[in-house]
């Protein structure tokens, strides 16, 4: 058998890996190997992260009580703006693609590369400069912005804080977004390895496929947006605010147009990962492979036309607000489909119950919850009553954290053998799971019954009745820091003293299995050719 | 095709196709970022259809049609200097692509002095002039210096780029059997002429 035999070979000796083939600043800072620019961007993905949880911990622990906790409203206005402008463009937008996207891509379509490695690294640098300008207004300017990670205008235009710095930021990082598509999409067109034709492709690289589009067609309009805001607030002239001839809801609806299917940029790879994931832990073809590569497609086509339900408040014809509930309903269907697939998928498969399955599991149950959620605030008579209050919050992260955060999480969980060669502790890794779920839910949920009852979002205080399950909540944010803090000490013992790694820990059959762990600096010793399916476990009984 | 083949036995090809669909993709993304701008102006132009219309008189379409000449042309011997380097005539590649730099050249110095001349007038954002305008008109005005601004940077951007493609004509990297990136900037600057087709009836002859 093919993975017994594969298992016989012990990293890291033998061969040279990608770690191993040059040293020094210098061979990282300039390298145009994909797994080392992976590598760059999970430093600083992980960075930015942890910056914008101890944020979100702050803010937390601000709502504690009514009134002032710990900070003034002007800190915890900008708090929740930096939270957001950190958590959604240096965080959960790059996180997936440019990591495990930047990894896996060439290696799962067999390639060695992507198809422009210097752009590739130029990307990372956009990455890292939009970074420092972010933090930056921190320092520098009169404060960091009080805006929301919006940037909605008028305020955006007449605050006083920097939200200058902040919105080039936003837009060095869009940059740096667009050209990462770019790439994608090109590799995935030209470099295909032999016998590899696009039905043979895994489903990651489709998820990525549909959401490098997305990067291209959606980013250039919010980076034009983003000027206009800069213009305006240079030059004084009125393209946005009300009283000088702009128009406030022309700003929303630009916005949107590139922010609703930004959300498309965050959900599918991570989507992506599960239909990978998924099939290794069951040893079972994947459920409706077609269904799920044409559902990615639909997802990213028909995103760019729901815009609007951000907006079902803000001032908007009646028709223009059911066409746009009407097409969010819709986008709902190939997000079902996805998750019966993979339900479908792990039915009577045999089931190895391995951390990444675990939150593979997680992530169905609180898509689900987050995606039928969404559905409430897509609807137009519900969303009039939930809107701007916490239940869009507990939505949000349902589906972002609970979505793309455990998928990301999962999948780390899943490479890490093959992009470090060590193992972790797994038991460990199951326990930091179970608190993760268990603290996940206590601070998210809440949020929910705090909307229904009428809590506004971004509000400093609050009425005595809302106090109880904010304190719960709080209490959940610090399960969350206590179960992250395990997953992330495990993994950084396991790069020190973890097992050496196979090269197929699990037992898969996509490309990455095939070499070894790490891989050597062109992926394959030598360029494979395909010839099964991506998840043809058949292949295991021959 | 020449390929070089790697110790391992990796074979790594030279991929100009991959390298033109790279540039169309980033065309698309100039065009929806213009198209952002298109969306703000027919927004604001519906909202005062008469403004606008005092705005585009100030206007002088006669230097915008002697704009949208040069760059036609510029756009052409672009384009002949791209079939010269395809047919090994160095020399004329590189004295078409000067020409289409000082069209470029003829280009902005228009534009300077039709924006000199609305500045002169004070009818730049925060002049004197420009604050009695109306609400409508002044947007007319914003739109057209911040588009045609724009616009005018991406007409540096190209001429840069082809600036680029002289460097390499005379490295020997750019020559009749590796001449993609020549496509690649003559296809970025039919774009920027393109936008400019878009630009001046929007802003000169819709009156
Ligand atoms: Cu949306």
């Amino acid at each position: 058998m093919e993975s017994e035999k594969m298992a016989t070979e012990i990293t890291p000796k033998g061969y040279v890996n990608f770690f191993e083939e040059s040293h020094g600043l210098k061979s990282w800072i300039f390298t145009h190997d994909h797994k080392r620019i992976a590598l760059l961007y999970f430093y600083g993905v992980v960075g930015f992260f942890l910056m914008g949880v101890v944020l979100g911990l702050l803010m937390k622990f601000e709502m504690i009580t009514p009134g002032e906790t710990i900070m003034k409203p002007q800190t915890y206005n900008s708090l929740f703006t930096l939270h957001g402008v950190i958590m959604v463009f240096l965080f959960i937008i790059p996180a997936v693609p440019a990591i495990f996207g930047n990894f896996f891509l060439p290696i799962l379509i067999g390639a060695d590369d992507v198809a422009f490695p210097k752009l590739n690294l130029l990307s990372w640098y956009l990455y890292v400069i939009g970074g420092i300008m972010a933090l930056s207004t921190l320092i520098l300017g009169d404060g960091p912005p009080d805006t929301g990670w919006t940037f909605y205008a008028p305020y955006s235009v007449k605050t006083g804080t920097n939200v200058i710095m902040a919105v080039m930021a936003a837009f060095v990082l869009g940059f740096s977004s667009i050209l990462t598509g770019l790439n994608f999409i090109v590799t995935m067109h030209r470099m295909r390895a032999p016998g590899m034709d696009w039905m043979k492709m895994p489903l990651f690289p489709w998820a990525l496929y549909a959401t490098s589009w997305v990067q291209v067609l959606a980013t250039p309009i919010i980076g034009i947006t983003l000027l206009m805001v800069v213009a305006e607030r240079v030059l004084g002239v009125g393209f946005f605010d009300p009283s000088i001839g702009g128009d406030p809801v022309l700003y929303q609806h630009l916005f949107w147009i590139y922010s609703h299917p930004a959300v498309y940029i965050m959900i599918l790879p991570a989507m992506g990962l599960i239909s990978e994931m998924i099939p290794v832990f069951v040893k079972k073809s994947i459920f409706g492979y077609k269904a799920i590569v044409y559902s990615s497609l639909a997802i990213a086509f028909v995103g760019y036309f729901v815009w609007g339900h951000h907006m079902f408040t803000s001032g908007m014809s009646g028709q223009a607000r059911v066409v746009f509930s009407i097409l969010t309903f819709l986008v709902a269907i190939p997000s079902g489909v996805k998750v019966f697939n993979w339900v479908a998928t792990m039915f009577k498969g045999s089931i190895d119950l391995q951390t990444p399955l675990l939150y593979c599991m997680a992530f169905i149950f609180l898509f689900m919850i987050g995606g039928f959620t969404g559905l409430v605030v897509g609807a137009l008579s519900a969303d009039v009553h939930v809107h701007d209050t916490y239940f869009v919050v507990a939505h949000f992260h349902y589906v972002m954290f609970g979505g793309t955060g455990f998928a990301f999480i999962g999948a780390l969980h899943y490479w890490y053998p093959k992009m470090f060669g060590r193992m972790y502790n797994k038991k460990v890794a199951n326990i930091g799971f179970g608190v993760l779920f268990t603290g996940f839910n206590i601070l998210y949920f809440p949020m929910f019954i705090l909307g229904i009852q009428g809590m506004p979002r971004r509000y400093y205080d609050y009425l005595p009745e809302y106090s109880t399950w904010h304190k719960v909540s709080t209490m959940g944010s610090w399960v969350v820091a206590i179960g992250l803090i395990i997953i992330i000490a495990n993994l950084v013992k396991a790069y020190r003293k973890g097992e050496p790694a196979t090269g197929n820990v699990w037992g898969g059959i996509t490309l990455e299995w095939e070499t070894k762990s790490p891989p050597p600096l062109l992926n394959f010793d030598k360029p494979p050719t395909v010839t099964h399916g991506p998840y043809d476990y058949s292949i295991l009984n021959k | 095709m020449e390929a070089t083949v790697h110790a391992t036995g990796h074979v790594a090809h030279r991929d100009d196709e991959g390298k033109r669909m790279g540039m169309w993709l980033f065309l698309f993304t100039e065009v929806l970022l213009f198209g952002g701008l298109f969306i703000v102006y027919a927004a604001y132009r519906f909202i005062n259809p008469e403004d606008f219309h005092t705005g585009s008189q100030h206007l002088d379409w006669v230097i915008g049609a002697i704009n949208t000449v040069i760059l036609l042309t510029s756009s052409l011997t672009v384009a002949l200097s791209i079939s010269a380097i395809q047919s090994g005539n160095t020399k004329k590649a590189k004295i078409l692509l000067y020409l289409t730099l000082a069209f470029a050249l003829a280009f902005l110095v228009n534009k300077y002095f039709e924006w000199g001349g609305k500045i002169h007038h004070g009818l730049f954002p925060g002049m004197e002039e420009f604050k009695h305008l109306t609400h409508g008109e002044s947007l007319f005005f914003v739109l057209y210096f911040f588009m045609t601004g724009l616009h005018g940077l991406h007409i540096i951007a190209g001429g840069i780029f082809i600036g680029f493609i002289l460097y390499y004509i005379n490295k020997g990297e750019v020559t009749s059997e590796s001449y993609t990136l020549h496509e690649n900037a003559g296809l970025y600057w039919h774009l920027v002429d393109v936008i400019w087709i878009y630009l001046f009836p929007l802003f000169y002859l819709i009156i």
